[in-house]
């Protein structure tokens, strides 16, 4: 029933690089969600990012890593009653390709009403069907990677997938600011 | 003088559709499809192993992944000329039928309604009233009146809230807009109840599948999935019941809700049963395959011709000459070189933009056809071939549906009637209801199968030198669709993807003939040309999604969705 996904003529602001304000408990339940796809180059960044973010952390109970792909409602139930999600994505903000991009609270769902997404329809349905239904997540950020490419290929272009690590470390600063710690890897296995 | 209206994007879709239609004294007098973004999945394929197509396939669309893995092990499997192991064909099957289910309910409920469902009106309802008109529909537990009022509090909240600018594109108060306030409420609360159990069909995918939205357990030549009665972390008896729970959930809410939903919005249409007919040849491929080899079927497919169910032809097996030599696709009025007609094994993609031109080339989608013919696939051709086939089950929920609508609209509605956009949701949930049952039988098949002692799942593909080919079809949510494959020496020569959206969205073909969207659209009524609401009620009967069709492109144009009205 919900169409939230009229392309907006609102452009989202976008802030760049900064983390987010504290906040006073910690989130138990976290998702965060790579999402584009992954055979148009670039476009698949945030798939890229989540699955290194999981590849190289250990996640603690109520931390979720979700590759979504371009899904759209089959993500309801993953996301449905959530404390915090951090989405990751290419964003089209006009920006050198490689710079990082930060949208939080209601700029996400303007964001994915907007065309600076290009895989907006079906996220913004999923996230106006939870808004209807009071499951929407108490908390959203965003962060995004300038695209250079949208051509068709698996791979990313080498100056997106420099940034990569840099996308990462910024979802991992965005869970420590909200009180969610991601261990290293190699550090986990120190510490055991 | 015609008015020309242009939408585009057509939105709660996935993908990038632009419809056109020329207006005349209130009716769409001529119509076009095109799909604005290209796709070349099939050139990414070129030179890869063929064992590895189906998960960058599965990539194609978020809302169709299951479906594009299962016809791509399906097509290099037919390559192969392999048998799947029982159980596989079981798992498949329940990830097939549980991913149609939730399609159906999703599309129904949380993409389509919106056309027929006027969410302010339902504020002016009368919970009690609202109540007791659900009770007589069905025997829901969801359906009573402190349900209702809570529902109409929600709604009251939100919208004083300022909040209804979630539902863009809401049409509300359109002079095409003709349900009570009452059943207006009554959608708003089962879409509630809907996103609540659409969840258990995602769950079933979800543990079949190894993960969801995107799945891991297919493999050229069965599944991954690991069975075993005593460990945790393979398929075993915990997991399977959990499944069983969820169908039964499922079940509950297909026959009991959405069934009599659609007959009810159908009963207050009626006059929808007039309009949106369009291609009337239907295709449909036979899914649910109860052996190893692919020559029996759970879901019966065929041809119909011109409406005609005596015309029947059925596709029997996965290697079927009748399907296998029916289709073509041409690219005459696609943005593609060349206009013969050509079979998938030879299809080309090379892209050639022109702009739009109304006569020439004006889409990416090409336009595929059944032995010369356009034909609609997807729920409506489906039923229409079951019930030309014969098969029960949908006898049964057809007859159910139909008489609901008969009894609320105090007229003896027929399947004629089916011909239709209001037809094509109805179709739909007969499609459902008989899918949801479908899932109970392959439980019961899996774990009858499990207890006799068989537990293999996967037989290892092994590759020939020299060409082979091989095509792949599922009945998708969406209808009929194929992946087409040439294979030499073990690599991937040719691919093609013939998807449910390219049959229906296609542009005119090479004998420049509609396709089923652009036909179906002619003779519709439009009230108003600033609001096309009954352009998008057919357009959206079809539940279109064509990421799969094109690919997307530019964005950083063009912020705006536009309604032109030249």
């Amino acid at each position: 029933m919900p169409s939230p996904c009229r392309p907006s003529e609102a452009t989202a602001a976008v802030s760049v690089g900064s983390a987010a304000a504290p906040v006073a408990s910690r989130p138990r339940r976290v998702v965060v969600l790579g999402i584009g796809n992954t055979i148009l180059c670039d476009e698949g960044v945030g798939v890229h990012a989540a699955l290194a973010l999981r590849e190289r952390h250990a996640l603690p109970d109520g931390v979720e890593v979700i590759d979504g792909g371009t899904a759209g409602m089959e993500l309801l139930d993953a996301l449905a009653g959530i404390d915090l999600l951090v989405v990751l994505d290419a964003v089209k903000a006009r920006r050198s390709p490689g710079t990082l991009v930060r949208l939080v609270g209601a700029e996400v769902p303007v964001f994915f009403r907007s065309k600076l997404s290009p895989h907006q329809v079906s996220i913004c349905d999923v996230l106006a069907s939870l808004e209807f239904s009071g499951h929407a997540p108490r908390d959203l950020v965003l962060v995004g990677v300038q695209p250079e490419s949208l051509e068709l290929g698996l791979e990313l272009t080498p100056t997106v997938a420099r940034s990569v690590p840099a996308l990462v470390q910024a979802a991992v600063r965005e869970l420590a600011a909200r009180g969610v710690q991601l261990l290293a890897r190699d550090a986990a296995l120190a510490v055991a | 003088m015609a008015q020309r209206i242009t939408i585009d994007p057509i939105t709660r879709i996935e993908g990038h559709l632009r419809i056109d239609v020329d207006v005349d004294g209130g009716r769409v007098k001529k119509a076009w499809s095109s799909g604005q973004m290209w796709r070349g999945v099939e050139l990414i394929l070129l030179g890869r192993d063929p064992r590895d197509a189906w998960a960058i396939t599965q990539r194609i669309c978020g809302v169709c992944t299951t479906v594009h893995a299962i016809a791509s092990v399906r097509a290099v499997e037919n390559a192969l000329q392999m048998e799947v192991p029982l159980n596989a064909q079981y798992i498949r099957n329940l990830i097939i039928l549980a991913h149609a289910v939730h399609d159906h309910i999703v599309h129904f409920y949380h993409l389509s309604a919106l056309d027929w469902v006027d969410v302010t009106s339902a504020l002016k309802a009368d919970p009690d009233a609202t109540a007791r008109l659900a009770e007589s529909l069905s025997s829901w537990h969801g359906n009573g009146k402190f349900e209702m009022r809570a529902v109409k509090e929600r709604l009251a909240g939100f919208v004083s809230g300022g909040q209804l600018g979630i539902f863009t594109n809401g049409y509300w108060g359109h002079p095409a807009m003709k349900l009570p306030p009452e059943v207006n409420l009554l959608a708003v609360a089962h879409y509630l109840q809907a996103l609540d159990i659409q969840r258990r069909a995602n769950k079933i995918v979800s543990i079949l599948g190894s993960k969801t939205p995107h799945i891991q357990n297919v493999a050229v030549g069965g599944v991954s999935n690991a069975i075993s009665t005593d460990s945790q972390s393979a398929l075993g008896v915990e997991r399977l019941m959990a499944i069983k729970g969820y169908i039964d959930e499922l079940a509950d809410f297909v026959k009991n809700v959405y069934l009599v939903d659609v007959a009810a919005v159908g009963a207050f249409y009626a006059d929808w049963t007039k309009y949106g007919a369009g291609v009337t040849n239907y295709l449909a491929v036979p899914d649910i395959p109860l052996d190893t080899k692919g020559t029996q079927f759970a879901l019966p497919g065929g041809y119909i011709e011109n409406r005609s169910l005596d015309s029947f032809k059925p596709i029997k097996t996965f290697s079927d000459e009748f399907w296998v030599k029916g289709v073509a696709e041409s690219a005459k009025h696609s943005w593609y070189e060349g206009s013969a007609a050509l079979h998938p094994y030879k299809g080309e993609t090379k892209p050639q933009y022109t702009d739009f031109k109304d006569d020439g080339k004006y889409s990416w989608l090409k336009s595929p056809t059944f032995y010369g013919k356009p034909a609609q696939v997807g729920p409506l051709a489906r039923v229409l071939c079951m019930l030309a086939a014969g098969h029960e089950p949908t006898k049964k929920y057809a007859t159910a549906a139909l008489d609901t609508v008969s009894a609320l609209a105090k007229t003896k509605v027929g399947l004629d009637a089916m011909h239709s956009t209001i037809g094509r949701h109805a179709a739909r949930a007969v499609s459902c209801a008989v899918q949801v049952d479908m899932l109970a039988d392959q439980w019961n098949l899996l774990v009858a199968n499990i207890a006799k002692g068989d537990v293999k799942t996967y037989n290892k593909p092994t590759f020939p030198k020299g060409e082979i080919t091989g095509q792949g079809y599922h009945e998708a949510p969406r209808g009929a669709l194929s992946h087409w494959v040439v294979i030499e020496d073990g690599k991937i020569k040719n691919y093609q993807c013939v998807v449910p959206s390219t049959w229906n969205a296609c542009p005119r073909n090479e004998k420049d003939e509609a396709g089923p969207y652009e036909a179906s659209l002619v003779d519709n009524p439009v009230a108003d040309p600033e609001k096309p609401l009954e352009v998008l009620r057919t357009v959206h009967s079809f539940d279109p999604c064509i990421a799969c069709a094109i690919h997307l492109t530019d964005t950083e144009n063009g912020s705006a969705i536009t309604v032109q009205a030249k």
